[in-house]
Parts: structure tokens; C-alpha cells; sequence
């Protein structure tokens, strides 16, 4: 059964940037948009595996620093015309508070 | 609000990609109809030869299939043909009564094959080439019939002509010119033309003019009969012989027409609710039959529709190139000539290549090829630019230097590999994958290929391959991007150089205010434009402007280079390539320490600690206790010496000194690209200078300067620019180059790129004849570095950036 966890305050991540959660499940990234939306994948690129934590984020998609995929961070779907799927994460953010469902 | 209507005539190329610009601009603003005479969605009409010539086949043509008008919710009236326009109820109707109502109407009509006013050209068998229906007329007379006649040797003809013969039918082509496509070639190409063609079969009778078609008594053509009284056999007849642009719908609405009809910059007639793009509109005089001004014009006629209200259409120039398999003809421009007019020419009639290039001031207008194509996009590109070609004039006709163009086993001319033979060696992209590709997703510009196929997407040296693929696929639609007003990328439709002059006039600070200030089109930019605009935001305001780390790549965030496994590599600072025992000492120790497996000499006299972990490398910074190297960063890397005049017996300056003020002068420096420099101390250059970006050789009498090299993607040898007499001389021709180049170069360009599109005299006139221009650009470059900070010292480290989180 999945729980929510809380990992970091909202401040903590930077806008427009990302933090790397570290589970026994892989490494998830997690991105703050430039409205201060949070959204989290885990962090493997479709394509090659690049980790995307480490990508420009603009709008409400992130770049994979390897290789250049544009990834939508709403559902992970790589933007087209690339096909591929990072797998989401469900997270929230209550009270300034960070919180992932795993 | 109710949506407004918008209604359009025609169902073509040119409409539907005015339509597709359109939605892009704004999704909701029409509920849009559309009617088409042809019952087919939109298709790709420059392909109608390959599926003639049996290359491919009606279905791989279609450019937007059903679907794409029900996504867009647009109501598509197919096989309806407009016949009124009622004006002042704007009302339209078609044939069969179907009416609809518009606020702005889009006559979109096209053109019809003009047909010889003689005597049986009603007869069964007698066709113009110009639409699917006419193309399957063809291929089903191939079937049944021996004698073909197209009249009319243009490009239409003789792609028509070649199509019915690999149908096996027997094929004359006639023309009333002395030569073959009079409007794209001189004599003596188009003699090469047909020539060539004749080994394919393909018969020739230039300077015939038709008397009369002649029929048998079933009503089908039966034969040709000429002035001179000749006659040959035909059992079908294409007339190939031109276009009229069709405006009889617009005519009948009292719409002004004149050989087209009339449209002003924004396409629009003479009726301000009415609007027209194709080939059924004159432009300032011109109508055009290619497909490239065609989107020219749908691009400027969306942003009208969409009350954006900026573009302008100007005119375009065009290109042509003969899509018949095996034969390589490219022109452009105006090449026949003028009295004030020069030509270059390269005539090799065994060998089966000429070339012709016709210049005006110093500036190329035109060009004619026929055998080796290669260089024609880099042509079309100069005589689109304007570019001034005095400089190199002298290999002008020789083409691009492809001089280390590596990846595609030295192929530098595409129509001479195979299907399966690779393009693009980064991405594995070979050549008929990106055919295939162009073909059925339709694409018709480079960007789109990158897109589609990632060919010439990374490294960009099998770019003009590319280029010439898809020139050698669509035909006449292919138009390079006109560098000069080439947008920074999709956020925005402003250049480089737009942006960098309103952020310095505008003293905008920082990334936000840029994209208030120039109405940036995505809420925060992408990964192509932010990078470039911080990188320019620092640039014009020096230790004014904040760095924004979240717009930078993550290397230049990291500060170490990012491999493939996610791990950096670290390299530190050598000065000059200079170590000594302990900073060696201290690598070792780092290495033991944190388990380096890998551990690599640099090309640049450094040395390369790889598979760090990201955590890890501020520790990995503090063990070593040097300063960074920019290994990763868009920023001067390394300068590279030989051991100069103290040790070596053939040196004659220091250059391990000279290399290491240089590091010391410029390290730290950021730029829009990496910069690699080099010292040597002799003329024997063991230290490469000939290939950097800045290039020292010492000489007896002082040091030379060479400048704008590169050894990578594109290698390219660096030229002299200066020769100077002392080491303090050299740092500051060196910084005031470089300031220039960091002033006015665009992001990821190298020097190479700059110099090319600015010209040497140029950096010498602002850098060597004007002595005050240099001291300010090197005072500039100097107040710019005060600031900058070692990035790998411990107190400039930005913790978070290194600490991940736990659940």
C-alpha cells in the first residue's frame, strides 16, 4: 500500500530547477515548475536513461541533459515526435510541504 | 464571443499550410470550412512524379489525412467545387449548392496546365499534368498505349516525360525553345541535360511548334503534327507547357486580378475581408509555381488571420531542382546574366559537371549546376543572404570546404551514396531512412528532418548532406532558412542578434525581463533560449546582471562534464599544460581515494578524472586544491604550449610563458561557445596553433596571431590576422578579438562561425586597424573578468546543488 511521504519543503527545490530524491526503488527526480507546481518521475530518460533531475526545466517539461528528449513532467510522456514514458510519481504539496506517494 | 468564420477556397499545399501556421498562432479564433475540388484530403503535389515514375504511391502522399481536419474541428466539403462569391452577404457556394457563410474568406484556387489553344486538344488522350487524376490518366494510358508526346521540356515536362518512360511507353518530349528548361538553364547545361536523358531513352524535337493534334475515329488522339508539316505518332499527349494561375472564381466576384490574383505585403486582395495565397495570386507582379514561397506566403497570411498583424511578404527567390532519379541539376537566382554581371564558370563536358555562378557587386545573384549539386544549398543560402563573397572568390566556384567533415566515410555528395549507407554517424541515421521519412511525414524543411529523423541533429557536420537529401527529394520546395533573419529558436521569432541588441539598449537584467520586454512566446523560455539569454544578459552587463544557475546546462551548473551514466569528469586547471610533482601527488591521492578507475591525458595538456559521482565533487574539488579547468563549460578551456625557446633547440620564443599569462589573463572567461588557444614557439607549431581558436606561433622578430580555427565538427584552418612584436601586445589582440567574438557571436556559435558570417577584414578592421576599438574591447573584456570566481572554491559552492534528498 503506498503512503505519502513528506521529503523536502517546497523552498527547497529551486524554480525552475529539481531535486533528487534517493529510494530503495531508484532515484526519483523532482521538479518545480515556474508557477511552483511540483511534479516528480523517476529519474530515468526514456531514451538512454539520462537522469532528468539534471535537465533544463521550462514550461512543463523538462530537457534530458544527454541527449536533448523534451519530457512532460505532468505524465512523463516524451514530446513528440520521440515516443517513451519516464514513470510518474504521484506528489503534493501541502503547507509549503513536499510530499511524494510511494 | 461568438467564434468568427473563416471559409476557404481551395484545398492545396499552400492553404493548408496557411491554416496549419494558423491553428499554431491561435487554436480557437475560426470555426473554419473548407472546400476542395479534388476529392482527396490535402496532398504533397511535388510528389505526384515519384509515384508517376512508380517511386511511390498515392496513399504516401497525403500530407493531412482525415483525421487531422476532424481534430481541428474543420468542416471539409471534399469533391465541391466553388463556383460564387456572394460579397456583400459573404456568402460562398458551390456547385452543387452547398453554401457557407464567411467573416474572411481564403482563396486558395491554385492554378490550371495551360492548354494549347490548337485544333484537337479536346480529343480523348490529350491531358495537362497537374493533379492526381491526371497522374493515374497517365499511368493508366502506359498500360494500354506505346507513343507518348509531352510538349513542353520545363521541369514538369521532363519529370512527366521520364515517369511515362520507366512505364515502358516510347516518349518524345517537344519544345518550342533551342533548349531544355530555358527558364532554369543556360545552353550548356541543358545540352548536358539532354544528352543525358537521351541514354535514358527519352527522345528530344526542340523548335517545334504544334499545327494540330490529330485523332482517329474513336476520338482518342492518334498523332502530333507540326508547322513544318511533320508529324509523329501519339496515343497520348501531356501538354506540360506552363501554369495560369486560376482566378476565374475571383474574377467572377469582381475581385481585381492580373495574371493572378492581386494581393498586396499581407496577402490580402482587394476585398479586406478576402485573402489569397498559391499559385492563383501575383505578388508585386510575380506568381509563383514552387512550393517554397507558397508557405512563405501561408506564414505571413496566418499571422494576418490571426490579427497578430506583423509579417510582411516580400517576394522570394527560388531555386530549382530536377527530381528525375540519377540526374543532378540544381539553379538558382538570376543566372542569365547582365552587362553588369560577372560569371565563373567550370565546364568539364567528359566529365559530365558544370558550373556556373553569376555575381553582381561582389555579391552572388545566381547559379547553375548540373553533375556535382553539392554546393548548391551553400549557394542558394549566399544569394539569399546577400552575402558579399569577395573574400573568397577565388574558391568560390570550388564550394564548401569539407575539408574533416567526418562520420559519413567522406561523402560529400549525397546523390552518390546508397539507400543504406549512413548520413548521420552520431545518431545512425542513414540515407534511406531520411528519404523514406521526408517523403511520407512530408517535411520540407531541415528543422523538420532533425526532428523527425535526428539526422545532422547532434553534432551538425553531416548538415549539408542533409540539406541535399532533402533538396534531391522535394524538388524546387526546399528553401534554407535565410540566415539573417533565422529566429533564436521556437519561443520566439526574433534573431540573435534582435535580442542581443535590446538587452544591451534596453539594459535588461535579466532572463524574465527579456522575455516581458520581447513578448517571448513560452511562459519561460527552453532549453535552446535560456542558456543563450543568460549567457547575453551577462554578457552586456558585466557584475551587474545575476547569473541564473537554472538556465544554464547542467555541466556549467555542476561545474564538471556529465558523461553518459550520469557520473562527471573533473579536470583541473594545468597552466599552460605546466604541472608539478605534489599537484600530481595530490591527483593520485584523490584518485585512490574516491576509486577512480579511469584516469585520461587530454588532447589539451591536462589530465581527466572520470566517474565521479555528482555528490562527490566538491570533496573531490578540496582534495585536489586546484583551481577548475572549464573542461565543461561554454568558456576558455585550455591554452596549449610546446616548451618554447628555454628548452627546445630549434624555439624561438617562450611560448610555455607566453601560454600561461594567456591562461592566467583569461581563464574564467565565459563565452558563446568553448575557446581553445594555443602558443607555439617555432614555426614548427608542435602545440597546433593552426586549429584553435586563437593561434600564437612565435617567430624570430616576435609572434603571429592566427585566429578563428577548429579542430572538431568542422576543421578548419585558422587565419592570420596580426603579427605583433611583444607577449603584452598578443594578450591584448587576443582579449579584444575575443571580446568581439563574445559580443557579437551567437550562442554555440565558435569563431569559425562568427568569422565566417562577419569576414576577416571585418575583425581586422576592428580589432587591428582601429588601435582605440581594441583597447576598449579588451578594457571591456577585462572589467568582465574582475568578478568572475572560481567556481570550485570552496566558498562559491552552491551545497544544494550537490545534496540529494531521502524519504
Amino acid at each position: 500500500m503506498d503512503n505519502w511521504h513528506q521529503v523536502t519543503t517546497l523552498e527547497d527545490i529551486p524554480l525552475l530547477g529539481s531535486r533528487v530524491v534517493v529510494t530503495e526503488q531508484g532515484d526519483i527526480a523532482l521538479f518545480r515548475t515556474g508557477e511552483s507546481e511540483v511534479f516528480a518521475l523517476y529519474d530515468q530518460c526514456p531514451h538512454k536513461g539520462g537522469p532528468l533531475s539534471q535537465g533544463i526545466v521550462h514550461g512543463k517539461k523538462v530537457t534530458c541533459p544527454l541527449h536533448g528528449w523534451n519530457i512532460g513532467l505532468e505524465d512523463g510522456q516524451a514530446v513528440a515526435p520521440d515516443v517513451g514514458c519516464a514513470r510518474k510519481v504521484d506528489s503534493k504539496v501541502v503547507g509549503g510541504h513536499v510530499f511524494l506517494k510511494l | 464571443m461568438k467564434k468568427m468564420k473563416l471559409v476557404m477556397v481551395g484545398n492545396g499545399m499552400a492553404g493548408v499550410r496557411t491554416l496549419e501556421e494558423m491553428l499554431k498562432l491561435t487554436p480557437d479564433m475560426y470555426d473554419i470550412t473548407v472546400f476542395g475540388a479534388e476529392p482527396y484530403p490535402n496532398y504533397n503535389r511535388i510528389m505526384l512524379s515519384p509515384v508517376l515514375a512508380g517511386e511511390q504511391e498515392i496513399q504516401d502522399i497525403i500530407l493531412n489525412d482525415l483525421d487531422w481536419y476532424a481534430q481541428h474541428n474543420i468542416t471539409l466539403h471534399l469533391g465541391k467545387k466553388v463556383v460564387r462569391i456572394d460579397r456583400r452577404n459573404k456568402l460562398v457556394y458551390a456547385e452543387d449548392g452547398t453554401m457557407a457563410e464567411y467573416d474572411r474568406l481564403l482563396l486558395t484556387t491554385g492554378s490550371n496546365p495551360f492548354i494549347l489553344p490548337v485544333p484537337g486538344k479536346e480529343l480523348e488522350g490529350v491531358i495537362g499534368y497537374r493533379d492526381i487524376h491526371d497522374t493515374n490518366a497517365m499511368i493508366d494510358a502506359a498500360e494500354k498505349y506505346k507513343h507518348a508526346v509531352v510538349i513542353g521540356g520545363g521541369l514538369l515536362g521532363l519529370e512527366a516525360a521520364n515517369g511515362l518512360a520507366l512505364r515502358g511507353m516510347d516518349v518524345t518530349v517537344v519544345h518550342i525553345m533551342p533548349w531544355l528548361m530555358e527558364r532554369q538553364l543556360d545552353k550548356d547545361s541543358a545540352g548536358m541535360l539532354q544528352a543525358s536523358l537521351e541514354t535514358k531513352g527519352l527522345k528530344f524535337l526542340l523548335e517545334k511548334q504544334t499545327q494540330e493534334l490529330v485523332g482517329g475515329a474513336d476520338g482518342r488522339v492518334t498523332a502530333i503534327r507540326f508547322k513544318d508539316g511533320s508529324e509523329i505518332p501519339a496515343d497520348l499527349v501531356v501538354m506540360a507547357v506552363g501554369i495560369r494561375p486560376n482566378t476565374a472564381l475571383a474574377e467572377s466576384a469582381g475581385i481585381y486580378c492580373n495574371r493572378g490574383i492581386v494581393v498586396n505585403d499581407t496577402m490580402q486582395t482587394y476585398d479586406p475581408s478576402i485573402y489569397a495565397v498559391g499559385e492563383c495570386v501575383s505578388h508585386r507582379g510575380t506568381a509563383y509555381g514552387l512550393v517554397a514561397p507558397l508557405f512563405d506566403m501561408g506564414k505571413v497570411c496566418a499571422n494576418h488571420l490571426a490579427r497578430m498583424g506583423i509579417a510582411r511578404y516580400q517576394g522570394s527567390v527560388t531555386s530549382t531542382k530536377l527530381k528525375v532519379t540519377g540526374i543532378d541539376l540544381f539553379s538558382a537566382g538570376d543566372f542569365t546574366g547582365n552587362e553588369k554581371t560577372e560569371e565563373i564558370v567550370l565546364h568539364d563536358a567528359a566529365g559530365g559537371v558544370y558550373k556556373k555562378l553569376v555575381l553582381q557587386n561582389d555579391k552572388l545573384v545566381g547559379a547553375v549546376m548540373y553533375g556535382d549539386t553539392k554546393d548548391g544549398s551553400w549557394y542558394f543560402q549566399m544569394i539569399r543572404d546577400g552575402k558579399n563573397v569577395a573574400e573568397i572568390r577565388d574558391h568560390l566556384l570550388f564550394g564548401q570546404s569539407h575539408l574533416g567533415n567526418t562520420g559519413h566515410q567522406g561523402q560529400s555528395s549525397a546523390a552518390a551514396m546508397p539507400d543504406e549507407m549512413e548520413v548521420c554517424g552520431c545518431n545512425g541515421v542513414c540515407k534511406g531512412s531520411i528519404v523514406k521519412a521526408i517523403k511520407a511525414q512530408g517535411l520540407f524543411t531541415l528543422e523538420e528532418v532533425r526532428k523527425h529523423t535526428k539526422a545532422s541533429a547532434s553534432c551538425g557536420s553531416c548538415t549539408g548532406l542533409v540539406e541535399q537529401i532533402l533538396a534531391s527529394t522535394v524538388g524546387g520546395a526546399y528553401t534554407p532558412q535565410l540566415n539573417a533573419t533565422k529566429p533564436m529558436c521556437g519561443c520566439t521569432e526574433l534573431t540573435h542578434e534582435e535580442v542581443r541588441k535590446a538587452i544591451s539598449q534596453e539594459k535588461l537584467l535579466s532572463i524574465p525581463q527579456v522575455m516581458q520586454f520581447l513578448s517571448w512566446t513560452t511562459p519561460n523560455g527552453c532549453a535552446s533560449c535560456r542558456p543563450a539569454l543568460n549567457y547575453y544578459v551577462l554578457c552586456a552587463h558585466p557584475r551587474v546582471a545575476r547569473d541564473d544557475p537554472q538556465s544554464r546546462f547542467i555541466n556549467e551548473r555542476a561545474h564538471g562534464n556529465i558523461q553518459k551514466d550520469g557520473t562527471f569528469s573533473v579536470i583541473p586547471r594545468m597552466w599552460g599544460g605546466t604541472t608539478t610533482a605534489a599537484q600530481l601527488r595530490r591527483i593520485a591521492d584523490v584518485a585512490d581515494k574516491y576509486n577512480i578507475s579511469a584516469i585520461k591525458v587530454t588532447g589539451g595538456q591536462r589530465i581527466d578524472l572520470l566517474g565521479i559521482k555528482k555528490e562527490d565533487l566538491p570533496k573531490v574539488w578540496g582534495d585536489l586544491d586546484m583551481p577548475s579547468g572549464h573542461a565543461y563549460a561554454k568558456a576558455l578551456r585550455t591554452v596549449k604550449t610546446c616548451v618554447g625557446s628555454e628548452w627546445c633547440r630549434f624555439g624561438v620564443q617562450d611560448s610555455t610563458q607566453l601560454g600561461i599569462a594567456l591562461e592566467e589573463a583569461l581563464w574564467k572567461m565565459y563565452a558563446p561557445h568553448k575557446v581553445k588557444i594555443a602558443v607555439s614557439g617555432c614555426p614548427r607549431n608542435c602545440a597546433e596553433s593552426g586549429i584553435k581558436d586563437v593561434g600564437v606561433i612565435g617567430v624570430e622578430s616576435g609572434w603571429e596571431i592566427y585566429v578563428a580555427g577548429n579542430g572538431g565538427i568542422k576543421t578548419e584552418v585558422a587565419q592570420f590576422m596580426v603579427k605583433v612584436k611583444t607577449s603584452a601586445e598578443v594578450l591584448e589582440y587576443a582579449g579584444a578579438f575575443l571580446q568581439l567574438y563574445r559580443e557579437e557571436a551567437r550562442y554555440l556559435d565558435r569563431t569559425v562561425h562568427y568569422v565566417e558570417r562577419v569576414g576577416l577584414d571585418y575583425v581586422k578592421q576592428r580589432v587591428v586597424e582601429d588601435a582605440a576599438n581594441r583597447k576598449e574591447l579588451y578594457g571591456r573584456l577585462q572589467f568582465a573578468l574582475q568578478d568572475e570566481k572560481d567556481p570550485w572554491a570552496k566558498e562559491n559552492i552552491n551545497q544544494r546543488e550537490f545534496e540529494t534528498l531521502t524519504v
